[in-house]
Parts: structure tokens; C-alpha cells; sequence
């Protein structure tokens, strides 16, 4: 008898259950979908059951529904029971979900339960766009920095301490208040930081006159730096998440320091997404200076203190005051009404911040006029290829205050195309900091089918021959090598579904490599017992030697290949991580199966044999 | 079945100086054709716009890149890839140029040839971030040498892991060569093939090593040339097997993998043959003129004073 621990049997065993049952997911294949969004929360059980009531209703049945990461996904058996299902949700619960077109697995509910899914596939299998954003993290630094003037500014005003000028300094990341004498230099000093307690001024002297001066640390640029990309990534997930853009299961994550990669699988057409994730509009809330000429301002371009020059849509001047009411960041919803008597608007919400602001506000000024800006600021390359900024400040409404109100109110006067898409952006919040792109790929879907018909037939061929080729080279011992390539085919899909990684046609190119090195190492095993055969070795001394003796060389050569992978998966994104991620698995199943996998095989065969005279190798 | 059922016997060492001239040519030559014919680098190193179209028939080309030309589209290289349906349209980078909008537009162009046009891919990198992953793709490269130079150095003796060292360049400079000759689009997967060259066709020269060092050990009456030779035909089916075999799947992938996959396993194809032909011909045969010794070989010399003393 041929020795092998029992338990190593065992454990092959269990694991090749183990990864078959992984593996299952993938066999149902897909159906048409719907997914459900809904904006900033999660679709609750409660929601699941007032929809498939809704569809009830309307004998609609999905053959399937679940929940999934706040998203409620429906299947349905063809494409007229999904389209008619959306028509249905959208009819019956206006403005309350994202509904998007996809496609679901048949995994049934069971299997889904126990946390089994099938693989991702990768955009360039499944279709969709790839966008990759540059934050202007700089530009995040620069509104820091204006933030601060303003800051200084207003509170030397509200305590009226005289001030020569604040300056700002972007390259130096710095902020100078300048006094004319040491009185004022204290009493400003003072307001200053009774208003803002936490920061690190120094005193410095300008031109013989007393400053005072803030720079911002290299840690502080860090974190807002940091913050502002962080805090892009939130708000771009509102955007994709929100109503007005269907988009199924939207990806944004950090690439690198300063970068945001978006995947958008089965997206075909990018341009109305793009168009919304790439804006910083927001609102600012600001009284009208009453008392002086707009048209005069705007012809002698001298604009009195205190006031700043703005057009409206129609390129009329209007003045308005320095002071911000309220500004976007306050506002805690928007949405957008078509209809209302003054026509078409937007109802706002403010935070308990702004509504004190708005309420303090309309008291105060009850019967004045108060305007809404419209900011969008964008980053375009001129002719040059020079980065400007761009900045559109537009006067959108203009209002009397008829009544004291604070945290919701409408705006009137609202475009009603655009009204529907600054809902959006109002809500979503503002970027805070600009953003360009920087790297676009849409794939077709026949494009992505295609692929994976080309993926498959590549595997299947490919695979076909290695196993005809053993079969035939070394007869049962090649037919034990296919069972084990077969099975460490299982055990890398099994893997793959397990951790979620995206498969892409190079990680099927992957998956077709592992086959040829899983070959290798089941050869080396092979051509070692005909060796020690040869040599006149007894064929249980043979199998023996042969797996231990290999056992070295196997070792070796995967952690070369096993290198590579590592290198590729840190350094790769996209679908050559995908790559990387099937290489790296694929090595160590690889190893496993043929090294345990088929050691146990050979011991069920032979193991129990009293005599072995002759192997079929 | 069994193609060597009879142990070989192949005088591997004695002809090492022929297959040195091939090498020499063929690394002399790859390095060649890379600085005269250059690197087809594909759109993710240099950054612009490529727009892939798929037409029902086989358009005529001269009329695309004419409706391109009246339509102000300048610089676009317009070529065929896979098949005569599918047609590749390539920019350079220009920073206002939208990737959304160029494919409509070209699209557009391409539907008054032939309306049944469709639009299969478009990608638009940044010049920026097409440097970006030049220089991540050269340090992956660079990163993976480094790491397989140590770990050869600590699993093998200074000389053979000299060997392994100039195998495992051998490798994927060959491949490189093969892109600049062919002129296949170096881009983002090639990288990957050419990783993945080194990762396995260091596998052969370490099971090589593997056998030599066994057989140093167990065989000490034999000299080092000896050695190398009965090492290299003893894992000589092994190594022409397991080739084989990959070869039969990297070669399903190059035929039915599509044009995606095309140069990738092109890389691969070319990778495995030269991987396989330098650690018979080359990794060994060069350890042994870098004065390699049985000594070398084993583990613990277990060597007394005695002894030395009493060698002529």
C-alpha cells in the first residue's frame, strides 16, 4: 500500500465541494432587470413589498426580487415585462427611485442568501464607460484660502475695526490682514479670533504697519487636499445615485492621490452623466443693493463698496450686496417642481444654520429685494492648452420678501429645462473642488458580448486541446490531469466569485495560462515517475518519489510567475489588474490541485491496491 | 505514448558557442529594430483618442479618411483591425477634445459612408495620464526584474543565477524586438504579456538548476559539463511537454482571443518559444563559462584540510 494521510484526502475533498458550490452561481446566467435607486438612502423591505404590490396589481410578475446594498434589483422573464414594470414604478411612485435597466443573475434567493454570487464581469465584457477624474486639489487649497479672506473681511466689518487690506497669496498659501496702527491691529486681532477660535496667526510687520498673518501648514494643505477628494467621491455617488440619472450599480473610487475612477457598467451613452459629474454649480442667497445704479456700475465699472456687479440671464446688471445669506452648502434638499402658479421652480430646504441665517434675514429685510446666484464653475484648456478657470455667475431670480420664512422656501424663475438638473446638483451638493476628466472608455455591448463569446471559444479550444493531449500522452494518469485541470478551473472561479473580482478578457487570458501552468506542474509530476519508472524503481516507490521530488521544482517555478502577478496586480489597473488578480489565484490553486488534488486521486486509484505492477502513465 | 522513451543524450555544451551567436543576434537585432523602426505605442502610453466602428461590409477606406478630411478631422489615422469590418479610427491627444463627442461625431462622419455603421469602443487618454502609465508600466517591468534577480540570487549559486539573470532578460527583449518588427500595438496588455514572459520562462531555467544541483549531489564523479548536460536531457521532455501544452492554449487565445487579445498572446507565444530555447541553450551554458564549478553546487562542501592537502 502507498501511504498518504487520510485527512490531506479529506481535505481535497471538502475543498472541491467547497469550490464547486462557489461556482454554482455562474451556471443560471442573466435576465432582465430592473434596479432601484433611491436618492441618498437605502430601499427598505417596506419599499420591496409596496413595488411587487404595485406590479401585483398590474399582473406583472418579477421572477425575482432582492435587496442588495440599498438597491432593489427585479428580474423579469423578457424585456416587455421590464419595460412595462419600470412604466408601472415610475407611474406609481413619481420621483421616488432611480429605476435602471439591467441585467441580474437567476441565482436563486436561497443561494443569494448564503452570500453566493456569481463573477463580476468587467466593463470591457460587459459594456459600460470608464471615466477617470482629475481632482484640482490646488484649487480645493485656493478656496481655502478665499474662504479665509472672507472670513477676515467680514468679521473686521461686523466689529467695524478699519483695515487697510487682506491679501491673499496662493503661492505661499498664505493670508496677510494689513493694519494701519497697532490699535486697530489688537481690536482687529481680537475679532478675528473670537470668530474663529482655532487658528494659528502670527503677528507679523508689512511695510512698517503691524499684520496679521496665516499660513497654512503642510498638514492642513494635506487634509484638505485630502477632504476635497474624499468629499468629490461622496458627492459624485449622490450624483450617479440620484433619480434624474438612471444609472445601475455606479462605481467611484480613490485612484492614486488626487484621482477618481468611475466605472458605469452598461452605460451606453456618457454624455448627459459626464455633464453632471463634472459640475460645481451652487446657489448663494444675496440681498440687492437698492440704493445705487446698476446700469451705472456696469458703465463706469466703478462698483460701490460693500456691493459686487452681477447679470442676469438676459445680461442686465444688478447689484448686489457683499454679504452671503446663504450659501449652496446650507442647503439639506431640493427638488424641482414643473408646475407651481409662479411657473416652473425649485423647493429648497435649508439647514438649521441657514434657516436661523434666512429667518434673521427676511425679518430684517421684509419687503426687500433678495437674488439668487447661479455659480458654475468649470476648468477648460484654452487655444493655448492653458487650464483657465471658468466661472459663470448669474443672476437666476429676483425677488421681493413677502413673508418671514427660514428652512424651506421656493426659487421661482428657474429655466424649467435646467430646473430639473440644478435640482440635482443642489441636492447632490457641491464639489468641493473642480474636476476634469482626464480618461474616457465607453465599450458596446456587442462589443462586450463579443469578447466573452471570444474569451469562452479561446477557453474552451484552448482547454480542449491541452486535455486531449494528456489524455493521450500519459492515458489514465493525463485523463487523473484533466479531472484536476477541470477542477482547478472550479476551484479559480469559485475564487474569483468569492472575493468579487472583476473578470475582464485578459483575466480570461489568465484563467487560459493558469491551464497551461497547472499542465506544467502535473507533467513534472508525471515525467518524474516515468523517470524513476526507467530507472527500475518499483512503480509505488515511483508515484511516491515522483510527487515529493517534484514537489521542489513546482514550488520554484510558481514563485517566479507568482512575482510577476504581484507586481502586475500593485501596479496594473483596470483590466490588467483583472490580469493580475486571475494570475495570482490561479498560481495558488494551481498548486494546490496539483500538488494535493491529484496526489489524492492517484492514492484513491492506487492506493488501496495491494499490488500495483504497472501504471497507466 | 511517449517521445522519449529513451533517455536523450544531446551534447547541449559542446555547441554553445553557435546558439551564443544566435542569441547575440537576436538581442543585437531586437534592440535594433526597437531604436530604428521604433515602438508602436499604443493610445493608453501616448495619450489621444481612439474610436473603434464596426461596419456591415467592408468599407472602403480612402472614402472614410476622405469624409474624415472634409470634415475637418485632422491628423486621424484610419485603419483596419481584426477584420475589413472593423475599422479603427485614431487621434492624437487634444486637450478639447470630449470622448463622448468625438465618437458621435465620428460616427456621424463614418454613417454617411455607410449609414449601418456602429460604434463599438472609444477611449480618450489624457497625454498626462498616457505618460503616467508609460513610466508605471516600465517600473512594473523594472520592479519585477528586481524581484526575480533576488530571489535567484538567494535560491541559486552567484553563477547560475547570473544564467537565470541573462535568461530572463533574453526573454522579453526578444519580445520587445518582436513588437518593433511587427509593429503590433505595444500598449497596456503587452506590458502584462511580457511580465507574465518573465514570471514563466524562468520556470524552465529553475528546474534546470533544480536537476543540476540534484545531480551534483547524487552523481559527483561527473564533471560540471557533464552535469549540465545530463540535467538539461534528463528534464528535457518535461520542458519540451509543458511547453507544448501552453503553447496549445496561447495559441487557442491567439486564434480565437480576437483582436484585443492579439498582441498579448502574440507576446506570449513569442516569449514561451524564446524562454524555452534560453534555458536549454543559454542559462546553463553560461554559468558553466562563468567558471562554474560542482563545488558551486553543493550545499555544505564538506571538505577537510586532509583532503586539500593531499590533491595533486
Amino acid at each position: 500500500m502507498i501511504s498518504y494521510p487520510r485527512w490531506k484526502i479529506v481535505l481535497v475533498a471538502v475543498v472541491l465541494v467547497l469550490g464547486f458550490f462557489l461556482a454554482l452561481p455562474n451556471l443560471f446566467g442573466e435576465e432582465n432587470a430592473l434596479q432601484l435607486a433611491r436618492d441618498r438612502a437605502a430601499v427598505s423591505d417596506t419599499d420591496r413589498t409596496a413595488v411587487l404590490q404595485i406590479l401585483k396589481d398590474k399582473r406583472v410578475t418579477p421572477t425575482g426580487a432582492f435587496l442588495d446594498q440599498g438597491r432593489l434589483t427585479l428580474r423579469f422573464a423578457s424585456k416587455q415585462d421590464q419595460l412595462k414594470a419600470r412604466d408601472m414604478i415610475a407611474e406609481a411612485r413619481p420621483d421616488q427611485f432611480t429605476i435602471a435597466l439591467s441585467q441580474a443573475s437567476r441565482v436563486p434567493e436561497w443561494m443569494r442568501s448564503l452570500g453566493l454570487s456569481p463573477l463580476k464581469l468587467g466593463l470591457d465584457l460587459r459594456g459600460g464607460v470608464y471615466l477617470v477624474y482629475q481632482v484640482d486639489v490646488q484649487g480645493a487649497v485656493k478656496q481655502e484660502i478665499d474662504r479665509h479672506e472672507q472670513d477676515f473681511r467680514a468679521s473686521l466689518r461686523n466689529a467695524r475695526v478699519p483695515y487697510q487690506d487682506v491679501q491673499v497669496d496662493y503661492a505661499q498659501d498664505r493670508v496677510r490682514v494689513l493694519f494701519r496702527d497697532a490699535d486697530s491691529f489688537d481690536k482687529g486681532k481680537a475679532a478675528i479670533l473670537s470668530d474663529n477660535r482655532n487658528l494659528n496667526l502670527t503677528d507679523v510687520t508689512v511695510g512698517g504697519a503691524p499684520a496679521l498673518q496665516l499660513v497654512l501648514t503642510p498638514q492642513q494643505i494635506q487634509q484638505r487636499e485630502d477632504y476635497a477628494v474624499q468629499q468629490n467621491i461622496v458627492i459624485l455617488r449622490n450624483r450617479l445615485n440620484s433619480p434624474e440619472l438612471a444609472v445601475s450599480e455606479p462605481q467611484v473610487a480613490r485612484q492614486g492621490v488626487d484621482r477618481i475612477a468611475i466605472q458605469l457598467p452598461g452605460l451606453q451613452n456618457s454624455a448627459e452623466v459626464k455633464k453632471i459629474l463634472g459640475k460645481t454649480a451652487t446657489l448663494e442667497f444675496r440681498m440687492v443693493d437698492e440704493t445705487n445704479n446698476p446700469l451705472e456700475a456696469a458703465s463706469t465699472g466703478h462698483v460701490p463698496l460693500g456691493s459686487k456687479l452681477y447679470y442676469t440671464r438676459d445680461k442686465q446688471p444688478v447689484l448686489l450686496k457683499r454679504d452671503v445669506v446663504v450659501t449652496g452648502d446650507q442647503l439639506t434638499d431640493a427638488t424641482f417642481q414643473p408646475n407651481t402658479q409662479d411657473g416652473a421652480a425649485v423647493s429648497v430646504s435649508l439647514d438649521s444654520r441657514g434657516a436661523a441665517k434666512m429667518l434673521k434675514n427676511t425679518q430684517e429685510n421684509l419687503g426687500h429685494l433678495m437674488a439668487v446666484v447661479f455659480i458654475d464653475r468649470s476648468r477648460e484648456k484654452n487655444a493655448q492648452g492653458v487650464e483657465v478657470d471658468h466661472t459663470t455667475e448669474e443672476v437666476i431670480n429676483r425677488a421681493t420678501i413677502r413673508g418671514v420664512f427660514s428652512n424651506s422656501f421656493q426659487i421661482t424663475g428657474v429655466n424649467p429645462i435646467e430646473g430639473r438638473e440644478l435640482a440635482l446638483l443642489l441636492r447632490a451638493g457641491g464639489l468641493a473642488a473642480p474636476l476634469y476628466s482626464v480618461e474616457e472608455r465607453a465599450i458596446g455591448p456587442t462589443l462586450g458580448q463579443d469578447n466573452i463569446n471570444k474569451g469562452v471559444n479561446a477557453m474552451v479550444f484552448g482547454m480542449l486541446a491541452a486535455f486531449t493531449f494528456m489524455a493521450i500522452y500519459y492515458k489514465l494518469f493525463g485523463l487523473l490531469a484533466d479531472f484536476v485541470l477541470a477542477a482547478n478551473v472550479v476551484l479559480l472561479t469559485a475564487l474569483l466569485s468569492l472575493v468579487g473580482a472583476a473578470l475582464t478578457l485578459p483575466g480570461i487570458a489568465a484563467v487560459v495560462l493558469t491551464v497551461g501552468m497547472a499542465v506544467d506542474a502535473n507533467i513534472l509530476i508525471y515525467e518524474r515517475i516515468r523517470e524513476e519508472l526507467r530507472n527500475g524503481v518499483s512503480p509505488r516507490a515511483a508515484i511516491t518519489a515522483g510527487f515529493d521530488r517534484a514537489f521542489s521544482a513546482i514550488a520554484d517555478s510558481n514563485v517566479t510567475a507568482l512575482i510577476a502577478g504581484l507586481v502586475l496586480w500593485l501596479f496594473g489597473s483596470g483590466p490588467v489588474r483583472g490580469f493580475a488578480v486571475v494570475l495570482v489565484l490561479g498560481i495558488a490553486t494551481s498548486m494546490f490541485t496539483s500538488l494535493m488534488g491529484s496526489r489524492a486521486l492517484v492514492q484513491v486509484i492506487y492506493g488501496g491496491r495491494r499490488k500495483v505492477d504497472h501504471l497507466s502513465i | 505514448m511517449e517521445f522519449f522513451h529513451k533517455a536523450t543524450h544531446f551534447p547541449f555544451m559542446h555547441t554553445r558557442k553557435i546558439w551564443y551567436g544566435l542569441s547575440a543576434v537576436l538581442i543585437v537585432s531586437s534592440i535594433t529594430l526597437v531604436a530604428v523602426h521604433g515602438l508602436n505605442l499604443g493610445v493608453d502610453f501616448t495619450g489621444g483618442v481612439v474610436v473603434e466602428t464596426n461596419f456591415p461590409q467592408a468599407p472602403n477606406i480612402e472614402k472614410l479618411r476622405t469624409a474624415l478630411a472634409k470634415a475637418d478631422v485632422k491628423e486621424a489615422q484610419v485603419q483596419a483591425f481584426g477584420s475589413s469590418r472593423d475599422i479603427l479610427v485614431r487621434l492624437p491627444p487634444d486637450p478639447n477634445v470630449k470622448g463622448e463627442q468625438i465618437g458621435a461625431h465620428i460616427l456621424e462622419i463614418f454613417a454617411t459612408v455607410d449609414s449601418g455603421v456602429k460604434l463599438q469602443q472609444t477611449a480618450v487618454v489624457g497625454p498626462q495620464v498616457g505618460q503616467e502609465l508609460f513610466v508605471k508600466g516600465a517600473m512594473a517591468l523594472t520592479a519585477t526584474l528586481v524581484l526575480i534577480l533576488i530571489y535567484v540570487l538567494l535560491r541559486f549559486t552567484p553563477k547560475l543565477a547570473l544564467g537565470a539573470i541573462f535568461a530572463v532578460l533574453h526573454d522579453p527583449i526578444c519580445v520587445i524586438g518582436f513588437f518593433a518588427l511587427s509593429q503590433m500595438t505595444f500598449d497596456l496588455t503587452a506590458i502584462s504579456a511580457i511580465l507574465a514572459v518573465i514570471g514563466y520562462s524562468l520556470n524552465d531555467t529553475v528546474i534546470v538548476f533544480d536537476r543540476i544541483r540534484e545531480r551534483a549531489r547524487t552523481a559527483r564523479k561527473l564533471s560540471v559539463l557533464q552535469v549540465i548536460d545530463e540535467s538539461i536531457n534528463q528534464t528535457l521532455s518535461r520542458t519540451l511537454m509543458t511547453k507544448l501544452v501552453t503553447l496549445l492554449v496561447v495559441v487557442a487565445l491567439l486564434i480565437f482571443g480576437g483582436e484585443t487579445l492579439h498582441g498579448f498572446s502574440a507576446a506570449l507565444v513569442i516569449g514561451i518559444l524564446a524562454g524555452t530555447y534560453s534555458s536549454i541553450y543559454i542559462s546553463s551554458a553560461l554559468a558553466l563559462d562563468l567558471g562554474l564549478h560542482t563545488d558551486d553546487l553543493l550545499e555544505r562542501k564538506l571538505m577537510k584540510p586532509e583532503e586539500v592537502d593531499g590533491m595533486p
